[in-house]
């Protein structure tokens, strides 16, 4: 009872470390802050994951109704693209945890350059989906009304590209806003505001382009190779 | 107001600690300190004002849908307005009271007091969901006075894709809705797990806490899917890609199922907080632990994962097969057990306690009614063969309103009076509450009991016109909802008074044993003047006063 709670008894060194950032009125440690900011950005992932639950039950529904015209679909889309960037994808979630893994060992510098890095497969990524979309639209797989190949069945290939569109253009966004927020951490760790006890924001950055990733690699099969 | 009845218990009032800062209202001043402040209490109050207008409106296009239903023919609006009307009412009450309410304003307020915590996990998060709200408020509400809908406010395809009306921004509107409903269940979560003070396990958190855990759990897991759902649709109504319409081999089944896998657990997003003010009213009134804690905390966990398995119960007749029907019959009892269990619980709390009757009180009694009533409808309903007759009918609408209005609105009204003192510090005028709160009773049982008479004699919901022999039930219904807006109206006045001119209450003027009374009202910034260790449950009402009190240190 005699010990008070704002003063602990250790040295805390992550409150002694020159980029520490304000400590939350709520919080007593440091330690205790990042631990409720990575649990907070699991618990929004979780909740991300269910918007694509809801496209990924669309997707389900339809094609029970049109089996035979999706197969056709996946059959026309090129699976060359979609399997080159599911690597691409890949690569960059390695170079992003090992931007973590640099800045947990207090290596700021090698941190920032992974996390360029990072940004510039990414890019990538979103330019070889532009050029598949340019194709696509070429051919007239566009979405609804604007659906002009005639080669498929209509019905439900048409269903199936404007899902495509929907479940690649929804992803898309998450792609961009994944870079938006690496570019965020990656600027900050270029200036050194970060140490092996100040990276709770690259961890975040680096989970959420997790999830970017694992959505591709789900959305991979069902568009590109199930036909 | 000086002759305001002295509550019962006041011992506490008297020793109240010296606050060590001031308390949250006046800890700074001006309109900025208001609209940057990253305070939950502050923000709660922000809450506060946007959803009481958002409620004033809401219950103004009720009262026009209600007096419009007074005569068979037109009375005062046309069908197309009458279309955009009830639109709007559903629209509003939903999204901008019943969903945001208990959860935003108490919870955003109550949650982290009593954790023990100085403010929630993410405050600034917690300041920007405050924004969204309103964002996604103006967006709706500027569709409705721009191009109005009229689709009702399940959206339904293909109509919704269809109709000329702007559909688009108010489906936007209600994503970015949803985006702040999403931040403010992150907060609640995290703050749950990680913030709790010392000496604050899992099954000492007061049953309000465990309301909102249950709550935010499906505010995660099912609002994203409404945001989906209702992007696809506005995707479908402005740039017609057919998702959902038959033309282009799209299935408007298919939106049914994903719009109610969200908006059936929705229900509970409402209800549950509302059961959590119940649990902490019933407590405190009758100075008891409620009698099974587990019970009420398992049961909330129980709604909460069975909410996800029943919404194929609003689709009785749209095609589905008899073997599913039933499936998803049985599994919404399920709601109903959970429900009677809880039940059970709050009439056993008040087995040999000693009750007084105050307005929070009273508002449980008739919630309690009220609530029971919905319920067993709801069980009704819940049967196919009974809801191929009711579908669509007046009875479904008189069935949600009383688990809407009678559960929902009942409960945020008591919680409204309970936590009054405690949030601003004053005492309302207990006579003037009692009447508010008997009005508010007799008021909506007599608008929404004809409707169940109107419902099971073929009355269709959403109706224009009827036949002239259904005139006296919609008549009564209308007086109903009159007497109803009138006590609310009273309730508010009362509230606004106590404000200004109410007594000063105490920390503690119920003698309750939660954590949020042992702290000054209204709390300073950080909740309490020292961060305290909580050496005892909220409902200890087996120890003495002075035992209760040494325990939170």
């Amino acid at each position: 009872m005699s010990a008070s709670p704002d003063t602990p008894e250790v040295v805390d060194p992550a409150a002694a470390s020159p980029v520490a950032p304000g400590l939350g009125d709520q919080y007593d440690t440091y330690a205790r802050q990042h631990r409720a900011r990575l649990f907070g950005m699991w618990v929004f992932l979780v909740s991300e994951l269910l918007i694509f639950a809801g496209l990924f039950s669309l997707y389900a529904a339809y094609r029970a109704e049109y089996g035979a015209d999706f197969a056709a679909g996946i059959e026309h889309n090129n699976a060359t693209y979609g399997t080159i960037n599911t690597l691409v994808l890949i690569t960059s979630s390695f170079t992003v945890a090992a931007a973590v893994h640099a800045v947990r060992g207090g290596r700021t510098r090698t941190a920032a350059r992974l996390l360029y890095v990072t940004i510039a497969i990414g890019a990538v990524f979103l330019v070889i989906k532009g050029l598949e979309y340019s194709t696509h639209l070429h051919e007239g797989f566009a979405p609804g009304p604007y659906y002009s190949n005639t080669e498929l069945p209509q019905f439900g290939a048409r269903m199936f590209f404007t899902l495509y569109y929907i479940a690649t253009g929804l992803h898309g966004l998450h792609v961009v806003v994944g870079l938006g927020l690496l570019a965020f951490v990656a600027w900050k760790a270029h200036r050194l505001r970060y140490d092996e006890y100040h990276h709770v924001g690259v961890e975040m950055a680096g989970l959420y382009w997790h999830l970017v990733d694992v959505i591709w690699i789900f959305l991979w099969p069902v568009l590109y190779l199930m036909g | 107001m000086t002759d305001a009845p002295t509550p019962a218990v006041t011992s506490d009032a008297g020793e109240e600690p010296i606050p060590v800062e001031p308390d949250y209202l006046h800890a700074e001043r001006g309109v900025l300190s208001w609209l940057l402040t990253k305070d939950h209490k502050r923000i709660a109050i922000m809450y506060y004002a946007a959803i009481v207008l958002s409620l004033i409106l809401g219950g103004i296009f009720a009262l026009v849908i209600r007096l419009e239903l007074l005569t068979p023919e037109r009375t005062i609006i046309d069908a197309t307005t009458y279309n955009r009307m009830f639109t709007l009412h559903g629209v509003t009450m939903v999204w901008l009271f019943l969903l945001p309410g208990i959860p935003s304003i108490f919870g955003n307020f109550i949650l982290p007091i009593q954790l023990g915590a100085r403010d929630l996990a993410f405050p600034r998060l917690n300041l920007m969901s405050w924004y969204l709200f309103v964002i996604g408020a103006c967006l709706l509400l500027g569709g409705m006075i721009a191009g109005g809908a009229d689709t009702g406010w399940t959206f339904y395809v293909p109509y919704s894709s269809l109709t000329p009306t702007a559909v688009t921004p108010i489906g936007i509107g209600i994503f970015i809705l949803g985006f702040s409903s999403i931040t403010t269940a992150v907060n609640f979560v995290a703050t749950t797990h990680l913030l709790r003070t010392r000496g604050l396990g899992w099954f000492q958190m007061p049953l309000f806490v465990w309301a909102l855990y249950a709550t935010s759990l499906i505010i995660l897991l099912a609002t994203p899917v409404l945001g989906l759902v209702l992007i696809l649709v506005a995707v479908d109504h402005s740039l017609h890609f057919g998702i959902f319409d038959p033309k282009y081999g799209g299935d408007p089944v298919l939106f049914q199922h994903l719009f109610w896998f969200y908006s059936h657990p929705a229900v509970y997003i409402m209800i549950l907080p509302a059961m959590g003010i119940i649990s902490e009213t019933v407590s405190t009134f009758s100075r008891r632990r409620p009698f099974s804690y587990n019970a009420i905390a398992y049961a909330s966990l129980g709604i909460a994962f069975i909410g996800f398995l029943t919404w194929g119960h609003h689709m009785f007749v749209a095609g589905m097969s008899e073997w599913t029907a039933g499936v998803f019959g049985i599994l919404s009892m399920f709601v109903g057990i959970f429900s009677a269990i809880k039940v059970f619980t709050w009439t056993g709390t008040l087995h040999r306690g000693s009750i007084r009757f105050t307005t929070p009180m009273v508002f449980f009694f008739s919630w309690l009614f009220l609530f029971v009533f919905g319920g067993m409808t709801g069980i009704a309903i819940a049967t196919q063969s009974l809801d191929v007759h009711w579908h669509d009918t007046y009875f479904i609408v008189a069935h949600f309103h009383y688990i809407m209005v009678g559960g929902a609105l009942t409960a945020f009204l008591g919680g409204a009076h309970y936590w009054f003192p405690k949030m601003f510090g004053r005492l309302y005028n207990e006579r003037v509450g009692l009447a508010s709160a008997t009005g508010v009773f007799l008021g909506f049982v007599l608008t929404f009991t004809p409707q169940f008479l109107l419902g099971n004699a073929g009355m269709p919901r959403r109706y224009y016109s009827y036949p002239p022999e259904f005139q006296w039930l919609n008549v009564l219904s209308t007086g109903g909802a009159v007497l109803l807006a009138g006590a609310l109206l009273l309730t508010l006045i009362n509230l606004l008074v106590a404000l200004k001119w109410g007594e000063r209450a105490g920390a503690n003027p119920w003698g309750s044993r939660s954590y949020e009374w042992q702290t000054p009202s209204p709390p300073p910034t950080h909740n309490f003047p020292t961060s305290p260790t909580f050496s005892r449950g909220p409902y200890d009402y087996d120890l003495t006063e002075e035992e209760a009190r040494e325990r939170i240190a």
